[in-house]
């Protein structure tokens, strides 16, 4: 079932004469990992308030789940779980006592409360620290908290914003696996981040952000493609051989090839072409001494697109 | 554009999470023992006087409110001056700190209007500040039996009643003030003090800079003239309101409220209590001041709030 679920028409929000997001158009299909991802300042945040509901549009459209968040908050919010952008709990109240809250504004039904709210969060790790106050949990508990709510409320629809932010390595990781067991049980999961690296692996597609607008969109191997024009980069360094770069040049899918130092080439490819790298360098009488495959990274993608790093040469930082 | 689903969904589960946040919150033990320990205070100093003066007052028990012996004040006195300051207590932090604890998005996240939570907010504030007014009634009222050991009169029960709604609408204004400025003022801290201090303004200098103000609007009026309009300037605050409806409800011989002149006086006794009702009467333009006063602020706080923008 491939229908859609989020419709962006043309979203428009001004403040005054500032436009914060311009035009914005983009739809997720039921199931999907959708990254609205980019700067801060580009207008993610905004975009997703006006989704929700929590922000008035100024001009466009939007349908959630068919309904209009302008005209319909209620509905949408109904069956949207919402993670804003470092959550906040009561510290006062135990994690369990917050889901009471929240399940008894939901309208979950008094019998039922209590099983869902056991059940979710059971299902993000937080069932021996229930009935601790929210005061001390640490930054990834509350985020996870913040998850179980959306489990218990049996969204249709999670939105993240910004699950990541501020969170350990381990941490976001274990974020991360549990916004794929989100997608696993059948919830479309749009997420907002500004950390390229941390979600190009749990993305299906993506929306790139500048400036209130979306300047690429797409899964990212088509981004890749679009923009690097490959979706793959084989690193290869030899010693010695004969015209290796017309031969490398030549492997059916490379796009480009490009000579970084004495014996070390970048190839930019629509495919693994190692195996062919390989002979290649053989063939040309030279000792192959390191053969690596790159996927297209998202960070390569976005600086290479908005011309921060006009080589492609990317620090690796998060 | 008409929005679809009930505004006030969600109203009673906000104001009975937000009510028990309130009861059990230090900060409210801390105002309750400071109005209850205050309020004896006055009360011990009023039974002391009054046990020694008047014995013939047909409104003893009204004198429990208003009789004040040095240096203390009366409990009138100690109220007008502390249900302020528990009402913007409990109100100055309502949707700020909802900002500052970075809940309120996620809250409003859930299927309800931003109307539920403000609303929500507002009654469980008011209902803590009724709880406690209340109890401190019925303290006032058992203490006044036990230590005067005179029942009070039906009248007297009904003045001291109509005077517990009053205190409780006055309750009602400031608490719509703090949580007007609880949504205009991001920071806790700014709109307690903008609020204390209009508090201290409206209630220790305007009343008397009104007279003087008026000399200002309108040079070389005559002595009537400018002392009702000063009256009327002073009346701004609700300070004035209430100190002039408990004068009119607790002291039953009060005639009125501003300057009589001599004919209106023509056939009066001086000094004979006026029916409860007319005493009512007397006040009334007060106390449908201080109501419409709290709902104005209210309205004002929910357009403030529906206007803002929820991110952090």
């Amino acid at each position: 079932m491939t229908d859609i679920v989020i419709a962006a028409d043309r979203l428009t929000k001004r403040y005054g004469d500032a436009t914060v997001v311009d035009h914005v158009s983009f739809d997720v299909t039921r199931g999907e990992i959708f990254g609205v991802l980019g700067p801060n300042g580009a207008g993610k945040t905004t975009t997703i308030l006006m989704l929700i509901g929590l922000s008035e549009i100024s001009e466009g459209a939007a349908r959630v789940l068919g309904h209009d968040p302008a005209r319909d908050p209620l509905t949408v919010k109904r069956h949207v779980g919402y993670l804003p952008d470092s959550v906040g709990f009561y510290d006062n109240l135990s994690g369990v006592d917050n889901l009471h809250y929240t399940a008894r504004l939901i309208g979950i039904p008094g019998l039922e409360r209590e099983k869902r709210i056991k059940a979710s969060l059971e299902r993000v790790g937080l069932a021996d620290v229930g009935h601790k106050k929210v005061g001390a949990y640490s930054r990834g508990m509350r985020q996870r908290l913040g998850l179980a709510e959306i489990v218990m409320k049996d969204a249709k629809i999670a939105i993240l914003d910004e699950p990541t932010n501020g969170l350990d390595p381990q941490a976001s990781l274990e974020l991360l696996a549990l916004i794929r067991s989100l997608k696993s049980s059948g919830v479309t999961v749009l997420l907002s981040s500004h950390l390229l690296d941390r979600v190009q692996s749990v993305c299906d597609r993506v929306a790139l952000f500048q400036n209130g607008r979306i300047a690429l969109i797409g899964t990212i191997g088509e981004l890749g493609r679009q923009v690097l024009g490959g979706g793959f980069a084989v690193d290869v360094e030899c010693h010695g051989g004969e015209d290796v770069l017309r031969r490398l040049a030549d492997i059916a899918g490379v796009r480009s090839v490009s000579q970084e130092a004495g014996g070390v080439f970048r190839l930019l490819c629509d495919r693994d072409v190692r195996p062919e790298a390989a002979a290649a360098v053989v063939a040309a009488a030279g000792k192959l001494t390191r053969l690596e495959l790159e996927r297209a990274s998202l960070e390569q993608i976005y600086t290479r697109h908005f011309g921060d790093h006009p080589t492609g040469e990317v620090p690796h930082a998060a | 554009m008409q929005r679809k689903g009930k505004a006030w969904r969600g109203v009673g589960i906000v104001t009975l999470k937000e009510l028990s946040d309130h009861l059990s919150s230090a900060r409210m033990r801390v105002l309750e023992w400071l109005v209850v320990l205050t309020a004896l205070a006055a009360l011990y100093g009023a039974i002391q006087s009054v046990r020694n003066t008047t014995a013939q007052d047909p409104f003893l028990f009204l004198r429990l409110f208003t009789t004040a012996q040095e240096p203390l004040p009366s409990f009138v006195g100690f109220l007008s001056f502390l249900v302020p300051l528990m009402a913007i207590g409990l109100g100055f932090d309502a949707v700020n700190g909802e900002h500052n604890r970075r809940t309120l998005s996620r809250i409003l996240s859930q299927p309800i209007y931003r109307d539920a939570l403000l609303f929500g907010k507002f009654l469980a504030a008011l209902a803590t500040l009724a709880v406690s007014l209340v109890a401190l009634w019925l303290l006032v009222i058992g203490l006044g039996l036990l230590l005067l050991g005179v029942p009070p009169g039906g009248e007297e029960m009904l003045r001291a009643l109509i005077f517990l709604g009053v205190t409780i609408a006055y309750a009602g204004v400031w608490l719509a003030l703090a949580m007007l400025f609880s949504v205009i003022f991001r920071s806790a801290a700014t709109a307690a003090l903008v609020t204390l201090g209009l508090w201290l303004f409206l209630t220790a200098i305007w009343p008397a800079l009104a007279s003087g103000a008026i000399q200002l609007f309108m040079p070389g009026a005559d002595q009537a003239t400018s002392l009702i309009g000063g009256q009327m300037l002073a009346r701004l605050s609700p300070a004035t309101l209430y100190g002039e409806t408990t004068l009119a409800l607790l002291h039953p011989t009060t005639r009125a409220l501003g300057p009589i002149y001599l004919t209106q006086l023509q056939g009066a006794i001086m000094g004979a209590p006026l029916p409860l009702g007319e005493s009512v009467l007397i006040a009334w333009p007060q106390i449908v001041g201080l109501i419409a006063a709290t709902i104005l602020l209210f309205v004002a706080g929910y357009v403030a709030f529906q206007r803002q923008e929820v991110r952090a």
